[in-house]
């Protein structure tokens, strides 16, 4: 009896172990990605928690042992209010880029999502900007706003408006900075939406339109509901990308100086940490920056998934 | 991110656009979808088209009012300034062994992990699968500081290998591909294949490697895109000497900021490539980041 229940479940077990014979092999597979993942992204993220409770120097670092410090790396930190002001110009230069950029790709995609006649001329030329680098794309933008050659403020000038200092005034610069971030990636989330807009299902408007909705009311409860885990999920990258801001703040300044501005008026946590780590050698208090903005990058980004929640919350009805 | 960490039922990706999104619901754009499309095309290509214009006047001819709109001949002088006072075509040599090692090695060790995560059923391959999603966000600032002590005491600082060691893989290639394997790859092929007896390499390389082809090109394009403008790591790890472009770009401009002629020449001059590349590959591009969106 037991012999006769026994055998075939040894039979299919066997069948199932000759199906998938790749268990051992997968690690295998796996290996080489976790090999390379583990000895530069997961070691260094974990040692730059443990260097920022040492003081530790660049010129030093290689011939002497860190000193253990505790919290003193942070306490200066917060203490220090090149960091507040950092912070705070984090803050903006993260809001200015990415709201109306945002805003602008979620239009864009709704018009590109018409029929239309060379619609992949306007996708390229929309993503031409994403894939001129950060550096060329800075670059170029630092001549058009340049105060004595630039073509914007000849724009400016031909409609009678003050020429504006975009270099050392501080609204104006963030405004310019930004403005790089928002040529770069406009047309890369347009396209992205764009791919969301085309998952809606047709029969939701078919169905809304014999309602009796209109062109708003179906955007308003079909297409804005429908995109949703699209729009949260570029805030969240848009939000992860603008609280990191480096490039575009470094090279906007002439000798592409860490500081940020004559007056660090554009100096963001990024060009921070390096300044601390790189120009004064401290790597210790680098590696407390590079912690913190870690930490607040989560928050920012768990305050975003909160709130986009909440809002969902509210909006069914 | 739930969306993520447990994807959507598999949609066919081997199509750029899926024949259904003909069927719009909207109608044929108006003139003021033109009007703006067309505005906002130009915006996207004019401060690329000015580059040339700047790059052959100079500065002086700049401030004029109005300014010139179209490039004159001195254009090429400038350029041959730019790439004797800049090292330009060294950075340009640098950037496309870089991108290229890191685009292979990406697309190659991608497509392994995310076939054992597509199709291998292994001991914990969720939670690892979990941690390489999870991680995928983190900022590079977080790790670069312990990766230059780290460079630097293997002695790879100022050279390639640096930019090229940590850039290997992305948990986004594998994610990327664990969709399009368990996509692309039928369940029923592979069990056939062992039951014939073949071993999971010979499936790796007979069935699933031709089924990924169109993922891989995808894939490839964009980490090449990416490495090729990566600025951060390798501005901290290479220097002058020994540069990619990007970092070409920096001693450009830090050098020779009030040359605004020299400098846009050589800006001009070293992203030509990346853009004839895109203008080849343009719809290729568009529809791999839609794809991209889609499975994100």
């Amino acid at each position: 009896m037991s012999v006769t229940t026994t055998a075939p479940a040894g039979a299919s077990s066997s069948r199932r172990r000759r199906r998938r014979p790749g268990s051992r092999i997968a690690y295998l597979y796996i290996l080489p990605f976790f090999v390379v993942f583990a000895a530069f992204s997961v070691y260094p993220w974990i040692q730059t928690a443990w260097l920022s409770l040492h003081k530790v120097e660049l010129s030093t670092f290689k011939r002497k042992p860190m000193e253990w410090v505790g919290f003193q790396n942070y306490v200066d930190l917060f203490h220090d209010h090149f960091f507040w002001n950092a912070f705070w110009n984090t803050i903006s230069l993260a809001l200015i880029s990415t709201i109306p950029q945002l805003l602008m790709a979620l239009g864009i995609a709704h018009l590109l999502n018409y029929k239309l006649r060379g619609r992949t001329f306007f996708r390229i030329s929309m993503l031409l900007p994403y894939a001129t680098s950060l550096a060329a794309a800075t670059i170029i933008f630092t001549e058009l706003f340049d105060p004595h050659v630039g073509f914007i403020d000849w724009v400016l000038r031909s409609v009678h408006l003050h020429a504006i200092d975009w270099q050392n005034s501080k609204w104006p610069a963030q405004i310019a900075i930004s403005s790089i971030v928002t040529w770069r990636w406009t047309g890369y989330n347009a396209l992205i939406y764009l791919a969301g807009l085309q998952a809606v299902d047709q029969q939701l408007y078919e169905a809304a339109a014999i309602d009796g909705a209109g062109r708003w009311k179906q955007f308003r409860y079909i297409t804005l509901p429908s995109l949703r885990p699209t729009i949260i999920f570029t805030i969240v990258i848009s939000t992860i990308g603008a609280l990191q801001l480096f490039g575009e703040p470094k090279l906007y300044q002439p000798l592409a100086q860490p500081s940020g501005g004559s007056d660090n008026q554009y100096q963001t946590l990024s060009l921070l940490m390096y300044q601390q780590g790189f120009s004064y050698g401290h790597l210790g208090q680098a590696s407390a920056i590079a912690w913190t903005m870690f930490v607040f990058i989560v928050l920012a980004v768990a305050v975003n998934l909160f709130l986009s929640r909440n809002r969902d919350a509210k909006g069914v009805r | 991110m739930t969306a993520i960490i447990n994807p959507a039922p598999e949609a066919d990706i081997t199509a750029p656009m899926p024949s259904r999104r003909r069927l719009r619901h909207q109608s044929e754009g108006g003139w003021v979808t033109y009007a703006i499309l067309i505005v906002v095309a130009i915006v996207s290509i004019f401060p690329l088209y000015y580059v040339i214009v700047m790059a052959s006047h100079t500065n002086a001819e700049m401030a004029q009012s109005p300014p010139p709109f179209v490039p004159n001949g001195t254009l090429w002088g400038q350029i041959k300034d730019a790439v004797g006072k800049a090292p330009l075509n060294k950075g340009l040599v640098n950037s496309f062994i870089v991108a290229s090692c890191i685009t292979l090695g990406t697309v190659f060790f991608c497509t392994l992990a995310g076939f054992a995560f597509g199709k291998l059923k292994f001991r914990g391959n969720n939670i690892l699968l979990a941690i390489c999603i999870g991680t995928m966000m983190v900022p590079p600032q977080l790790g670069v500081v312990p990766l230059f002590m780290l460079m630097s005491k293997w002695g790879m600082i100022n050279h390639l290998q640096a930019v090229i060691l940590p850039s290997l893989v992305t948990a986004f290639g594998v994610f990327f591909m664990r969709q399009y394997v368990m996509s692309a790859v039928p369940d029923e092929l592979i069990e056939a294949a062992y039951i014939d007896g073949a071993s999971t390499t010979r499936v790796f390389l007979s069935i699933v490697l031709p089924a990924v082809r169109p993922a891989m090109a995808v894939l490839g394009m964009l980490t090449f895109l990416q490495a090729w403008n990566d600025f951060f790591w390798p501005m901290m790890a290479l220097s002058s000497q020994n540069p990619t472009i990007q970092v070409s770009f920096q001693s450009l401009r830090s050098g020779l900021f009030d040359q605004q002629s020299v400098v846009m020449a050589g800006t001009l001059y070293g992203t030509i490539p990346v853009l004839v590349v895109f203008i080849i590959l343009g719809r290729q591009i568009v529809g791999g980041i839609m794809q991209g969106a889609v499975k994100g």
